[in-house]
């Protein structure tokens, strides 16, 4: 009746991860009482699970991002002690726990971190920017988010039921395969990633369409903010290299569940083919989590040097052009695999190449900065964090891309070093520029800056502290994934990169800090014209919070720098307009609870495929098919708001606005 | 605070409703591009995605073709006869989807449920004998199991026959609602769609048809 599921898949016998399970049931069951006793929940239904607004989509997947950024960060701390305690030791970590943790802490940090993080503020910025009042297509944006959500719900329910993979965050084979990894770990891990991933590659579908075939008029391709273009080649690369993904993990699991031969090792299975197709799919989304984060650079560089971005056009074919070589470099993640020296050769110049489109935004950057009038806001000191920091791991990559060296330096932690100070120095501290600077669009009043600026210098000094040790122990050798080591030389490396995390949580401790003073001090905080930063963009000509329409009266778009160049105009003397638009009634998509729906429903399937319930299976596909017919047979897809409500909120904005002027002297 | 954000806000030329309700194509000229547009353009995008996942798999296929680890190759299995019929099974019921197409043009029900029901019995034809196919092979040993080369081809044509499958529940649910509510617009969006599917399903069988059948049944002396 229940498959492979029994009482042996609760670790009753395991202190670490019960009491981890434990922590998590009971937090998400305080969190849910405590809603409920405060009657939260028709408001939150309404309001949230069953919105289809971008801008409350964007928000939701931000808070999945930093909630399971948490749980992932703690899957660090556990490595890093574990590694600074296990020197002739054998730590407080159990090898197959320990195996569990990296598998989770990569899984988690790129697909239910990043990507979410990213998505999220792609949600909410790119219909802004663009002047329009929403996406192409709203409800299957939110089935994307409550997709993505369904796949981390799976990962973390492995903590208390079962076990996770013990694979690495990708799982190579033949270690995934059922012979070697018998139990339901990778089953868990390959599931969870094909549900979300189809909530991905939903996401690049719509993306690409907004941002193609949507925008304000006037705004043609030249005038689309930076932001916009960087999320339409991130949305490209989903487009053309998840579908990838979901085919090479349908095949690893046709092989466990079927007893296939893709990568097996008897009957001509081709175990090398894995690595190709992962990477395939792989090395494009290493491009797909920095590229928002160079937009968000190069939103946030501008406003805070008071300066248009330095060529423009420049930064965009550079943007384009990543997007399309980020398709040929896949191999150098295996140079090992021994292709040949002129495979090696051409994939080597390869990931070279790409560097150069990187240099360029690098000094468009800078040169946007040259002669500005530069303010040290906290979102300007991430982008300035990341451009240092971003620039010494390039330079790391430029020469693991090199064959010979990667021969040496293949899977030591002279990469992990490298690819966290690339995915840190660039992904997320860009996804930190992106939420301080456009957290007041989203609610109306401003994150406490000093304690921003402390969590960006213990997150600045954390990350080197942490990372930098580990170049040293891979040019010493040391291998990444060890659950313990007996070499005197890498101990005292370790114990300093277990500092570094210490610091890193002091910046973590200080975001959240900064996050419940700013809310508790919100009255004093609240930024009533909606434009704190003297943005450039149309996202700062709106109310914050923007009402449910985004712009009463679509813009009409002018110049690159609309908004900029409409305060410039009205800045000039006997400019000053008055009068106010013709407004009329907007439509605007009805809620849905179609994504939440779904998502219920492919977490049964997913749950029961994993455990081979499979009556469940066809019941929880069932229901997701039902789903589906609902939604279609509904009859009414829009809410009119009509023109005086649209007049009101509206006018509403302006008198804040004007209000807020009379307060304050002007600049 | 921004100074001129008051005026900004009472700029009237700052939007124009005129402009932004002018038929437009989204690249700028006139704002956002209209439903149906937006609604195929996206479908388009989504079925590019689709290639490409069939791409992994026909690249798969490619490399694990000559894999067959002692057990029978693609030429000692093909039946072209089969594939032939599968192939005119299809076409045709591409063909009667176009005919769905110009009798919801037509707003003829009569014609449009009668077109869809041929479309679904086609493709449904085209389906069992794949499933044929595929236990005659199972029967012999050849089962997706037996090889790498075995599995790949399973998993090639089976994704597309899985393609098929799924089309069929969407065109009963088409079917459903073109009875139930008329010849709504976004139900005809939706039967735009369909169409899209159906015939790109058509253009992968045509990619199946050539690379893997008539490929696979060529003497091995003329294979790379």
């Amino acid at each position: 009746m229940w498959g492979k599921l029994s009482w042996q898949a609760i670790p009753l016998d395991q202190p670490i991860p019960l009491a981890a399970g434990a922590l998590v049931v009971f937090g998400m069951a305080a969190v849910v009482i405590w809603v409920a006793a405060k009657g939260y929940i028709p408001y939150l239904w309404r309001e949230w699970i069953t919105s289809v607004d971008h801008k409350r989509i964007g928000i939701m997947y931000c808070l999945l991002a930093s909630v399971m950024l948490l749980r992932g960060f703690i899957d660090a701390l556990m490595m890093r002690s574990q590694q600074a305690m296990a020197f002739h030791a054998a730590g407080y970590l159990p090898p197959e726990h320990y195996d569990q943790i990296f598998s989770a802490h990569g899984t988690i940090m790129i697909f239910f971190v990043a990507m979410p993080f990213v998505i999220g503020l792609m949600n909410f910025v790119v219909p802004l920017q663009l002047g329009v009042r929403d996406v192409a297509f709203p409800t299957l944006n939110s089935v994307s988010f409550w997709l993505t959500a369904a796949g981390a719900l799976l990962v973390n329910a492995s903590l208390v039921v079962g076990e996770f993979a013990r694979t690495g965050w990708l799982p190579y084979p033949p270690l995934s395969e059922l012979a070697y990894s018998p139990g339901v770990g990778v089953d868990y891990y390959l599931w969870a990633i094909q549900i979300s991933g189809v909530g991905t590659l939903m996401t690049g579908v719509n993306f690409v369409t907004t941002i193609l075939k949507m925008r304000a008029p006037g705004m043609s391709y030249e005038r689309m903010p930076i932001f916009c273009w960087t999320s339409l080649a991130a949305n490209l690369l989903i487009v053309a290299a998840f579908p990838i993904l979901t085919a090479t993990l349908a095949m690893l699991l046709l092989d466990r569940y079927v007893g296939f031969h893709f990568f097996t090792n008897a009957a001509g299975g081709n175990a090398m083919m894995f690595m190709n197709l992962i990477w395939a799919w792989g090395h494009p989304e290493v491009y797909i989590l920095i590229l928002p984060a160079f937009g968000v650079f190069s939103e946030v560089v501008p406003t805070f040097s008071r300066k248009p971005l330095f060529d423009r056009r420049s930064m965009i074919v550079a943007t384009m052009a990543i997007c399309i070589l980020s398709f040929s470099v896949w191999l150098h993640h295996f140079f090992t695999m021994g292709a040949g020296g002129d495979v090696n050769g051409f994939f080597g110049i390869a990931s070279m190449v790409i560097a150069v489109p990187t240099g360029v935004k690098i000094f468009n950057w800078l040169f946007t900065m040259y002669g500005g009038r530069i303010r040290f806001s906290s979102a300007m000191l991430w982008a300035l964090g990341f451009m240092v920091t971003f620039v010494i791991g390039g330079m790391t990559g430029v020469l693991l891309a090199s064959p010979p060296a990667d021969f040496v330096l293949h899977n030591s932690l002279f990469l992990v070093a490298h690819f966290h100070n690339v995915i840190i120095g660039g992904v997320l501290f860009g996804a930190f520029a992106g939420y301080t600077f456009w957290f007041p669009k989203a609610f109306g009043f401003v994150l406490d800056e000093r304690l921003g600026k402390l969590a960006f210098w213990f997150w600045l000094v954390g990350f080197y502290v942490a990372f930098m040790p580990l170049y040293v122990l891979g040019l010493e050798g040391m291998t990444r994934r060890m659950q313990h080591y007996d070499r005197p030389e890498w101990h005292p490396w370790l114990l300093v990169a277990a500092l570094g995390t210490l610091l890193i949580l002091c910046g973590i401790a200080l975001q959240i800090a900064q996050l419940v003073v700013s809310i508790r001090g919100r009255a004093q905080r609240r930024e009533p014209t909606g434009d704190p930063w003297d943005g450039r963009s149309l996202e700062w000509a709106t109310a914050s919070p923007p009402p449910a329409f985004n712009f009463a009266v679509l813009p009409l778009v002018r110049s690159d720098e609309p908004y900029w160049e409409s305060k410039q105009q009205a800045r000039a003397p006997g400019q000053a307009a008055t009068g106010e638009p013709e407004y009329s009634s907007i439509e605007m998509p009805r809620n849905s609870a179609t994504g939440f729906v779904t998502a219920f429903f492919a977490v049964v399937t997913g749950f029961s495929l994993i455990w081979h319930i499979w009556w469940l299976v066809l019941l929880g596909l069932a229901g997701a098919y039902a789903t589906f017919v609902v939604f279609a047979w509904r009859d009414q897809h829009e809410v009119t708001i009509p023109a005086e409500e649209v007049a009101r909120l509206d006018r509403a904005n302006r008198t804040a606005r004007a209000q807020a002027l009379r307060e304050e002297p002007a600049l | 605070m921004s100074t001129s954000a008051l005026h900004l806000a009472q700029d009237p030329s700052f939007g124009s409703p005129q402009l932004a309700r002018h038929e437009a194509s989204g690249h700028g000229e006139g704002g956002p591009a209209p439903k149906r547009i937006v609604v195929g353009y996206g479908f388009w995008i989504f079925l590019l995605s689709d290639v490409i996942m069939f791409s992994a798999f026909f690249a798969t296929y490619a490399v694990l073709f000559k894999s067959t680890a002692g057990g029978p190759s693609a030429r000692e299995l093909f039946d072209l006869h089969n594939t032939a019929t599968e192939t005119a099974c299809l076409l045709a019921s591409s063909f009667a989807c176009g005919m769905a197409s110009l009798a919801v043009g037509q707003r003829s029900q009569k014609w449009t449920q009668v077109a869809l029901l041929v479309t679904g019995l086609l493709g449904f034809a085209f389906l069992v004998l794949e499933a044929r196919e595929f236990s005659g092979f199972v029967a012999r040993g050849a089962g997706p199991g037996r090889s790498a080369f075995l599995s790949s081809f399973f998993t090639l044509v089976g994704c597309h026959g899985v393609h098929v499958s799924a089309g069929l529940l969407w065109l009963g649910t088409m079917m459903a609602q073109f009875y139930a509510k008329g010849f709504r617009v976004d139900i005809r969006h939706r039967f735009l769609c369909f169409s899209l599917f159906w015939h790109a399903l058509d253009i992968i069988w045509v990619a199946i048809f050539s690379l893997v059948y008539l490929v696979g049944t060529l003497p091995p002396e003329l294979l790379p």
